[in-house]
């Protein structure tokens, strides 16, 4: 009897520290439950103490990356020798800074059978928070103006320009910070600067309520599937601790005119705060699926499933209507983790839990 | 008595609310819960339907011992906390 082929995905983003965790463990959970045995799930990591990377149930196998600041040719040859041990159908890749040199490397991946479904590089570069106020003109979508800075000067100058306080600090790939003083705005500037670098980029503030919106696009203007949510609970670097499915409408709306406008492909967030009026203001578009993702998978739209699917030229799968109402809290659970599974990792870059078994392909 | 238009918050905001007999009420829009008490919940029923304060003041004096005005002096100050809360 001949074995149902599989299908191999690679996952990155396997961090999942409490306070920040990446998206990638949950992206596994929602493959791997939409999948079964029927997906082998390689974690690509880039500290050996990303935990996803030892948690069988969701990685059959893992490995190191080089750091994106590598370069392209380091990163993709690296990832040639995964693939020749693994059999790669198709990379998710989940953290902001990895994109861009993952956008670049698509054309070469897809040369070694690796697919992706990302949007292409002009769209990725005009999602990034400086270009926001633009992107959101085309599409008619409310936006806080943003301005790239690279001094402290600005937070004490800033009323002269027409800002006021409170104001948001962020990084140019992760990181916001809210501040009230020009005191705490060079803080902000001085630590974002130390762990990102420059730009540091000051949003004006809106008033109001942070929703969450994750899709996947099919790169023609339409948003496939979506999912969306409102924190209930914050971590310290104010991720989501806990939330629950609501639908809005308005936000879809604002969503697909975002899509449409990019031409995004691939998985995105879209974060927007609703002021009091009910209206919604785009505060950031992640290229990626958010750590939250799960709770699409408890809603009965597995968007990882989804974009697993369409990603592979398969129809894109019914999803159950949009359930309002669903809640996530997440935990922090200990992971058991032998010496010499660590010491594969270090030493030889790999974890290998469960092999292709021989005559499966 | 008031208009119910100038009270309340809007019908079909109030129409989107999921009532559960506990007290829950979940807004599906703002993802916002809240818990109230049998008399709030009573006046969220009535107000998921078409029908002006008269009517609810009436339907809630024949399901609680209190004068008209009183209730409707409730039902005034809870309509407010509705609207700030319920957009």
């Amino acid at each position: 009897m001949m074995a149902e082929p599989r299908l191999t995905v690679a996952v990155t983003g396997m961090n999942a520290q409490p306070e920040n965790p990446g998206p990638g463990l949950a992206v596994a959970r929602c493959l791997r439950e939409a999948y079964g045995p029927r997906v082998r799930i390689v974690g690509l990591g880039y500290d050996a103490l990303d935990p996803g990377l030892y948690l069988g149930e969701y990685c059959d196998s893992a490995h190191m990356l080089s750091y994106p600041n590598g370069g392209s040719d380091a990163m993709i040859e690296r990832l040639a020798g995964i693939h020749a041990a693994e059999r790669i159908d198709l990379l998710i890749p989940c953290l902001d800074a990895e994109l861009p040199q993952m956008v670049g490397a698509a054309p070469r991946l897809a040369a070694m059978g690796i697919c992706t479904f990302l949007p292409d590089a002009r769209a990725l570069a005009r999602r990034t928070k400086d270009r926001l106020p633009e992107l959101c003109q085309l599409a008619g979508v409310a936006c806080p103006e943003i301005k790239p800075i690279t001094s402290p000067a600005f937070f004490r100058t800033c009323r002269a320009e027409g800002w006021s306080y409170p104001m948001v600090v962020k990084g140019p790939f992760y990181d916001a910070r809210i501040v009230r003083s020009a005191e705490e705005g060079a803080a902000a500037f001085h630590s974002i600067v130390a762990e990102w670098g420059l730009p540091v980029l000051a949003q004006r503030f809106v008033a109001g309520e942070e929703y969450n919106l994750s899709g996947v696009a099919d790169g023609d203007g339409r948003l496939l599937g979506e999912v969306m949510m409102k924190k209930r609970a914050l971590t310290t670097k104010g991720k989501a601790w806990a939330g629950v499915t609501i639908f809005d409408e308005g936000l879809a709306d604002a969503a697909r005119r975002l899509v449409k406008a990019l031409g995004w492909k691939g998985p995105l967030e879209v974060e927007m705060m609703r002021d009091a009026a009910g209206r919604y203001h785009l505060i950031e578009i992640n290229p990626r699926f958010p750590s939250w993702i799960y709770l699409s998978q408890g809603v009965g739209r597995n968007l990882p499933a989804l974009l697993a699917e369409i990603a592979l030229g398969r129809p894109a799968p019914a999803l159950a209507a949009p359930q309002p109402g669903t809640m996530f809290i997440r935990y922090a659970v200990e992971t058991i983790v032998p010496l010499g599974d660590f010491e594969k990792l270090i030493m030889d870059g790999t974890l290998s839990r469960r092999p292709e078994p021989e005559g499966v392909r | 008595m008031n208009d119910k238009a100038s009270v309340f918050p809007d019908p079909e905001t109030v129409g989107r609310l999921a009532l559960s007999d506990s007290g829950f009420v979940f807004d599906p829009v703002s993802g916002r819960s809240y818990s109230v008490n049998a008399t709030g919940l009573a006046v969220l029923r009535l107000l998921q339907k078409p029908t002006g304060i008269a009517e609810v003041v009436e339907a809630l004096q024949a399901r609680f011992e209190s004068d008209a005005v009183t209730i409707e002096r409730d039902v005034i100050e809870f309509a407010d906390v509705l609207r700030g809360q319920i957009k």
